[in-house]
């Protein structure tokens, strides 16, 4: 079978300052499992790309195997797309964004695409700092195997058959904390809300952005044992701000109430907007955001939002100096040294 | 065997331990033969560690230009007591060993038929140096100096080669020549010279020049247009990346310091096959470069490439396999593995390229036949090819050359298509037409993807769109066969309805071995494969031969194999002649293999 979604739309739709309307943003219809978490997630990047006025061709969207691999057709659909192989979205992603680094490149991957099979390509990515969006649509389980735990199963949970994780879980958020990532952050797909001001500001952060988002599995981890069920999560959550991100050229309003809420303000002059609710942290210090991530998961709590945020690491482009017009730019004239020099060359070997 | 007098036509072998500094004095002496204007063929045989093995460096000399391994070593040239029996033990009867006499042979090593050539080199060094790792290092310029004597070598091209090589550390050019001239006058004080054989000045080298097929690959890159490698290390490619690294700091740096080029270390071979993947898909021209154990790592996003059809260039220099085999000894055995890599029906093509100046040739082809074909090619080079120095045409390049990308839509483009579909034969090559991310705001966007898809992109599951699909990607094979480069036939001066295929560096030697069977009264046509897919020159050559000896450097016959399946040969009609011994084919080798076929099937 194959998907497309009818073209009507309603004339009236809302439009954002390039003129597109969220239509513009969406792609074909989703052919997942009703109620699964990974849709949500899909919405919540049509909404935060809508939001951030982003020309839909300036995106790439990029994923491994999984359910949650197949995202990308269902939203961006005037955008590029690579579904690549199992756990190796961080290479494929790392070579476009040598090519062209003037994209957005958008990643999506499972908790099984990340966490085992790919667990080795996610680590160098985050070491090298790709300037991309990594997001995990965690759910414990292989959704499209159907239903084995995975390696961010949490130990003692019950998986639909019955059978009881005996392993620790991977703490992929805790992991990138580790490995130096800039930006890093933790949410649910039931919380849009969160869910869609910090995809923005994980695209507007110039670094390797990882989101690890909690997705139920409708079909295979949402039974009552399950520590990545709807309600469990939803029961165990706890945010560590709300945030907003207030681009460039826009004012901070006095929506934002003083005292309660701390302005952190990017290089470029926009503003991400927390209003804190954990006192001990501060998304700055590294330290901080481990210390509360490991208080969090001590005490059974699920800690989501930006967790830590840092813009001074330079990129993967910056490290490598390549020059700021996109390789897959340039012509013969940048690249090819002619006839000349190879004669010079010859003269050298001889 | 007596030695008569023999003019540019020997083998001398040099026999060192690791990292002591003996590579660069035995390039030196290499460098000052073909100075001379006498082809001269190098090979390093070394072990995979770094220091305190014994290595080996053979160079043959040969008049008639003939640049293949060849068995018997005329001279033997040990400084390495470790593999001092063996070195013995290697050397022709009549033929003769230079060694260090600071220490004397023990009798049982001494032998009757070849003569011995002491230089107490050490004794020579201590007594001139004081600094221990300057002793070391001018021991071996100690031996160039005896050898210039011995084989009448001019000093005058050696002292030029020393002024080049030290031009910026001029201070180093005495002493290295003063290291070579007491070498000189310890021969002529002490020993019977000139050899027999030895050095001729002659003019038989033309305008070519001397380099690695890595380096020679790495510089294709460059002058392709590649502007993205990702690789990780392994023997015998990493010089690939580093050269591609070395050339690029010297070609592409602009004038602020920013490069027009991205080079990085992936963490293993998957990653860096699938940016080298990712790169291209997003329309840069970008390369991998690896040996067999990386390919075998590389098969799942090989056979995506294939289906998701995107361009990627793969250097494969061959080593001894399988599994990490002889890892630093030479092989063609990857081709099967290559040919066929990934699941499913998957197959690519392949270029062989049998000098370096072929790797910088056949390198840039790659470039544009992975953009043309939009799939995988793989440049199949071996450790012979890649990290030994050889005799080879200059580098060429035509400023009028533009680089075929292939068949990639513009934003005008675009706008002028009534309906793009990503998939679609619009010229019935079964080529389709591609967009790059980020070209048009609402038209042309795709999704690349591994999974079955119908003509205008959109993932399905439908069979009669996988098997149509399926059908294309074969006709897209089909005009693969008439783009690769062509095999280069010889017609022997006799008509003869036996034939000789090789290919890559089999070349050298064969070619020889044709030489030597013609002398023989075997005639022998011969077609040297350039590419797979064969192209229908191949098929006819085939066609016109009753039997054909197909030569490689591994166990199965893996091209033999490719040919009777691609071409539907009978079995009987090729036959095998297989070197996988780690080192070089020679042509004494195949002359012996192809006589006792001959032979054998005539006396049946
Ligand atoms: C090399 C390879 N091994 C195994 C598979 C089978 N496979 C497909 S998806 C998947 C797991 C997906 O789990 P996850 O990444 O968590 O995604 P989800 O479906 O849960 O969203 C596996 C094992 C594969 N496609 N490729
Ligand atoms: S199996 Fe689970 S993860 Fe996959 S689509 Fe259904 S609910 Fe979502
Ligand atoms: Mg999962």
């Amino acid at each position: 079978m194959s998907y497309v979604k009818p073209a009507f739309r309603h004339p009236e739709l809302p439009r954002n300052e390039l003129g597109y309307t969220k239509h513009d943003y969406e792609g074909g219809l989703s052919t997942l499992c009703a109620g699964c978490g990974h849709d949500s997630i899909s919405a919540a990047i049509v909404q935060a790309c809508f939001e951030m006025n982003i020309e839909p061709h300036k995106v790439a969207k990029m994923s491994g195997i999984g359910c949650s691999s197949k995202t990308p057709a269902y939203y961006l659909g005037h955008s590029h797309g690579f579904n690549s192989v199992h756990g190796r979205m961080p290479s494929v992603t790392t070579g476009a964004y040598l090519a062209n680094r003037d994209l957005i490149y958008l990643g999506v991957s499972g908790d099984g695409d990340t966490a085992s099979i790919g667990m080795g390509q996610f680590v160098h990515a985050v070491r090298r700092n790709l300037n991309m969006v990594y997001i995990v649509m965690n759910n414990g389980c292989y959704g499209l195997t159907k239903g084995q735990d995975s390696a961010t199963a949490d130990v003692g949970s019950v998986s639909k058959a019955g059978s009881v994780n005996p392993f620790d879980a991977i703490d992929l958020a805790g992991l990138a904390l580790e490995l130096g990532g800039t930006f890093v952050a933790q949410s649910f797909s039931g919380d849009k809300h969160q869910l869609v001001p910090l995809l923005k500001a994980a695209m507007h952060h110039k670094g390797f952005s990882f989101i690890n988002v909690l997705s139920p599995c409708v079909t295979f981890n949402n039974n009552a044992g399950s520590t990545k069920s709807y309600d469990w999560v939803r029961d165990h959550m706890e945010a560590t701000a709300t945030i907003d991100l207030v681009p460039l050229r826009t004012e901070i309003t006095t929506a934002y109430d003083d005292g309660a809420h701390q302005s952190v303000e990017l290089h470029d002059g926009s503003t991400i907007v927390l209003e804190k609710l954990a006192h001990d942290w501060n998304p700055r210090d590294r330290n901080s955001a481990v210390r509360a991530l490991h208080a969090a998961r001590d005490e059974g709590r699920i800690l989501t939002g930006l967790l830590y945020m840092d813009e001074d690491r330079p990129n993967l482009h910056e490290i490598l100096h390549t020059t700021s017009e996109p390789l897959n730019k340039l012509t013969h004239v940048d690249l090819i040294p002619g006839a000349s020099a190879l004669e010079k060359i010859n003269a050298g070997l001889r | 065997m007596s030695h008569t007098s023999r003019t540019n036509d020997f083998v001398v072998r040099f026999a060192n331990v690791n990292g002591t500094g003996s590579a660069s004095a035995n390039l030196l002496f290499a460098k000052s033969i073909y100075r001379m204007g006498v082809p001269v063929s190098p090979k390093n045989i070394f072990p995979s560690n770094i220091q305190g093995l014994p290595t080996w460096y053979e160079v043959r000399v040969s008049e008639q230009g003939y640049l293949g391994r060849r068995d018997g070593v005329d001279l033997c040239v040990t400084v390495n007591p470790q593999s001092l029996v063996e070195d013995i033990r290697s050397v022709v009867p009549g033929g003769y060993l230079m060694y260090d006499s600071t220490k004397p042979l023990h009798e049982e090593m001494l032998r009757e038929d070849i003569t011995f050539l002491g230089i107490p080199m050490m004794q020579i060094c201590t007594a001139e140096y004081q600094d221990p790792r300057q002793r070391l290092l001018f021991k071996n310029m100690v031996y160039v100096g005896a050898l210039s004597a011995l084989l009448n070598i001019e000093f005058g091209v050696l002292e030029q080669l020393v002024s080049e090589q030290f031009a910026s550390k001029a201070k180093l050019i005495p002493p290295n020549i003063k290291a070579m001239q007491l070498g000189v006058d310890y021969v002529r004080e002490h020993l019977p010279h000139p050899l027999p054989f030895g050095v001729e000045r002659r003019d038989l080298i033309g305008d070519r020049v001397i380099i690695d097929g890595n380096s020679a690959c790495a510089l294709g890159a460059v002058y392709a247009g590649a502007t993205v490698a990702a690789w990780y290390p392994i023997t015998p490619s990493t010089s690939v990346a580093e050269a591609f690294d070395s050339y690029c700091s010297e070609l592409r740096v602009r004038p602020d310091g920013t490069r027009n080029y991205a080079i990085v270390q992936a963490e293993d071979e998957l990653a860096a096959i699938g940016m080298a993947i990712g790169a291209n898909w997003n329309g840069a021209r970008a390369f991998t470069a690896t040996s067999g154990p990386g390919v075998s790592l590389m098969n799942e996003f090989l056979g995506l490439a294939y289906f998701a059809e995107i361009p990627v260039v793969l250097i494969d220099v061959q080593r001894v396999g399988p599994s990490t085999g002889m890892p630093t000894r030479t092989q063609q055995s990857d081709l099967t593995l290559a040919a066929y890599a990934s699941h499913g029906d998957t197959k690519h093509p392949m270029l062989f390229p049998s000098t370096p100046t072929e790797c910088f040739d056949l390198t840039v082809a790659a470039f544009d036949l992975a953009d043309r074909l939009q799939t995988p090619i793989m440049v199949m080079t071996d450790l012979d090819l890649g990290m030994n120095d050889h005799l080879t045409a200059p580098f060429h390049w035509d400023d009028t050359r533009s680089l075929d990308l292939g068949k990639v839509l513009t934003a005008e483009d675009l706008d002028a298509l009534p309906k793009y579909g990503r998939y679609l034969d619009t010229d019935g090559d079964g080529i389709p037409y591609r967009t790059i991310p980020g070209t048009h705001p609402t038209k042309g966007a795709y999704v690349a993807r591994g999974t079955s898809r119908t003509r205008m992109g959109v993932y399905t599951e439908k069979s009669e769109d996988y098997q149509d699909n399926m059908e294309r990607l074969t006709l897209k094979w089909t005009t693969a066969q008439s783009l690769v480069p062509a095999a280069e036939i010889h017609h022997s001066a006799v008509p003869t309805r036996d034939g000789m295929l090789y290919f890559g560096t089999t070349t050298q030697a064969a070619m020889e071995a044709a030489d030597l069977l013609a002398a023989q009264g075997q005639p022998l046509d011969q077609c040297r494969l350039r590419a797979f897919p064969f192209g229908a020159d191949v098929a006819a050559f085939v066609e016109t031969h009753d039997r054909i000896f197909v030569v490689e450097q591994n166990r199965d016959g893996q091209m033999r194999q490719l040919l009777i399946a691609e071409l539907g040969i009978d079995p009987h009609r090729l036959v095998s002649v297989l070197n996988f011994d780690g080192k070089p084919i020679t042509a004494d080798f195949i002359t012996k293999s192809i006589t006792r076929s001959v032979t054998r099937s005539t006396t049946a």
